[in-house]
């Protein structure tokens, strides 16, 4: 698997550029992940869906469904793709280092 | 000479079927010529390694693609299935190969300009290979790599004015017969709506926000060329209210043998003079048909629609003109629980633009599986676990016979309390006054 350098921290991704392992998660992870995912300024909002991402990927061992995530965060689909223009699988559960999205997609 | 021996799919090029593998050869060999001077903005010989690495599954028995791949483009959750080759050292060619799907034309209708553009785009970035069509309908582009998706995207949609199609947990690329542009037997434009619907849900397609995919399918009579019952979590289907409009003349026609039955469909062998009596009048499923003193007559109120006898006499038989369709709902493949069809959710409804009553329909099922399904549950499975009376509270559709097949045989009845006189609260003390333990 390569490896990325970023901000001093180095990360073993995959070739979709997700994360090997969800404890290796780090800020620099963020920020590399912000270039990586066309996102211009970090804001709250942001960090709130990275936050709940990793708070209900720990308590469940999976991701949320969308309706769920669009539930617990207030945020409409629309504004998560606003937040995150490759949406909620390819680039915010990527920004807070959950395992790549599987199945038919 | 080929970059990899292909000893096995050698054996595939004879045989009087268009052959997979020599179509390969022969843009592997194209590429390699390249008589039109094109930058090719993925490897040179990627159709070689195609060819290198089936070889070697065919040796192997196994698939060597490796497991997933997420990549797309920037706005949309879906349209481009990743894909990595887990032999990227022996095959640098197909080291990345994306698909990409295409929203395709309703009926799948073309002119050589549109798809000689489509083709240059292609053989410019991405392998020149294609599939045409995916069983969902998208035009679909096999193999390209990661840096390719968003030049391809920009291409498509600025310059041929196209998108892409759908995939993931959203609505996928809908799909039609060919409806009126060249059927007889179409009950409503099923390329006009499904091009509207399309339209219409835009947003549904591109960023998923079911809970799993969900499909539409569009055919303009039972015999459903597009196989919408089989193959949509909605399927529409054209069909008539009015009588069967007979012309005794041409039935006349067929008796005295100028027109072949079934259009002629089954000249390649004897099957003896047509016997109207045997082949129409016997076969009608609902026995609703009479011949007698050499006039045809049908009585519609018993028929069911079947098709039967108008694809045997299509020109004496035709359609009624009170038009619309059905809808049917829950068709998957057997994973998880089981494979399903399409059940008659709407028996009949008007196919008028601008749709209205249609879209209400299929926004209260979304409705009700955005919020009820669970995760990776198709429509079909929800029906199950909820029960086809859900499906109905939440469409606000009456039940009605044609809702069954037969009825239950079983007795675990639900009743709804405000049904019951009495409701549900009792007190067993009351019940003891009459009934000693
Ligand atoms: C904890 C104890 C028991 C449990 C959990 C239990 C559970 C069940 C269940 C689930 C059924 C099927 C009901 C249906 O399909 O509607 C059944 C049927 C039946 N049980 Fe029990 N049972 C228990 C004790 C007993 C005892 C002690 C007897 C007899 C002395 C008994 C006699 C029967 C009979 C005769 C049937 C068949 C009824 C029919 O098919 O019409 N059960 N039981
Ligand atoms: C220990 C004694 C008995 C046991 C364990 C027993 C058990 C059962 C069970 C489990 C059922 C099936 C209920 C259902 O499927 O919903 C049943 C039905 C029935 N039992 Fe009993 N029973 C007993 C005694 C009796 C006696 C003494 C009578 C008559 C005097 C009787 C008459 C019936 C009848 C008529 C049914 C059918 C009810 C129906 O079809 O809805 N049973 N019994
Ligand atoms: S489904 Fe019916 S209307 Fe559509 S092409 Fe087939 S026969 Fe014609
Ligand atoms: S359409 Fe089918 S059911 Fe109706 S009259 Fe013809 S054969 Fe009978």
């Amino acid at each position: 698997m390569p490896t990325v350098e970023f901000g001093g921290k180095s990360f073993t991704v995959d070739e979709d550029g997700f994360i090997d392992d969800y404890t290796n998660w780090s800020e620099e992870w963020v920020q590399y992940v912000k270039k990586e995912e066309g996102i211009d300024e970090l804001n709250e909002e942001h960090k709130k869906v990275v936050s709940v991402l990793r708070e209900y990927y720990e308590k469940n061992g999976i991701a949320p469904m969308v309706r769920v995530l669009s539930k617990v965060t207030g945020f409409k689909l629309k504004h998560i793709y606003e937040l995150f223009p490759s949406g909620p699988g390819k680039g915010a559960c990527k920004m807070a280092g959950l395992p790549k999205p599987t199945g038919c997609v | 000479m080929a970059k990899h021996a292909t000893p096995l799919l050698d054996q595939l090029e004879s045989g009087p079927w268009p052959s997979f593998v020599s179509d390969l050869k022969q843009e592997a060999a194209s590429r390699a010529k390249n008589p039109n001077n094109v930058e090719f903005q993925v490897n040179q010989d990627c159709v070689e390694d195609i060819l290198g690495v089936l070889e070697l599954s065919y040796k192997h028995g196994r698939t060597h693609w490796k497991h997933g791949g997420i990549v797309g483009v920037f706005g949309y959750g879906g349209g481009v299935i990743g894909r990595y080759c887990d032999q990227p050292e022996m095959f640098p060619g197909v080291a990345h190969f994306h698909t990409m799907r295409i929203n395709q034309p309703g009926g799948k209708y073309y002119t050589t300009e549109f798809l000689k553009k489509l083709c240059d785009l292609w053989e410019f970035r991405g392998s020149g290979v294609t599939n045409m069509h995916g069983s969902t309908g998208d035009i679909i582009f096999i193999g390209t790599s990661t840096p390719q998706l968003e030049e391809i995207f920009y291409e498509l949609t600025h310059n041929f004015n196209q998108d892409l199609g759908g995939s993931g947990s959203n609505l996928r690329t809908p799909s039609d017969c060919v409806g009126s542009s060249r059927c007889e037997y179409a009950c409503y434009d099923t390329q006009a709506i499904c091009y509207a619907l399309t339209q219409e849900y835009q947003d549904e397609l591109h960023r998923p926000a079911f809970p799993y995919k969900f499909k539409f399918k569009f055919d303009g009579c039972p015999n459903c060329c597009v196989a919408s019952i089989a193959r949509s979590d909605l399927s529409f289907v054209g069909t008539w209210k009015d009588d069967i409009k007979i012309d005794q003349e041409a039935v006349a026609g067929y008796v005295g043998g100028e027109f072949a039955p079934n259009a002629g469909a089954h000249s390649g062998r004897d099957w003896g003079k047509f016997d109207i009596q045997k082949e129409v009048v016997g076969l009608c499923p609902t026995g609703c048909m009479k011949y007698e003193d050499g006039k045809l007559a049908i009585n519609n109120k018993e028929c069911t629609r079947c098709m039967h006898c108008i694809n045997v006499m299509p020109r004496a038989l035709h359609i009624g003109d009170d038009r619309g369709l059905s809808m049917l709902a829950g068709a998957k493949a057997p994973i998880l629980d089981g494979a399903q069809m399409g059940s008659l959710l709407v028996p009949f409804i008007k196919a008028e633009e601008p749709y209205d009553e249609i879209k209400e329909i299929i926004e209260a099922v979304w409705d009700w599986w955005m919020e009820e399904g669970k995760n990776r549950e198709r429509l079909g499975e929800l029906i199950k676990r909820q029960g086809f009376q859900k499906l109905l509270e939440a469409t606000n559709i009456k039940p009605v016979p044609q809702h069954v097949q037969e009825p239950r045989h079983n007795p675990y009845i639900f009743w709804k309390e405000e049904e019951v006189e009495g409701g549900w609260q009792r007190d067993i003390n009351e019940f003891r006054k009459y009934h000693q333990r």
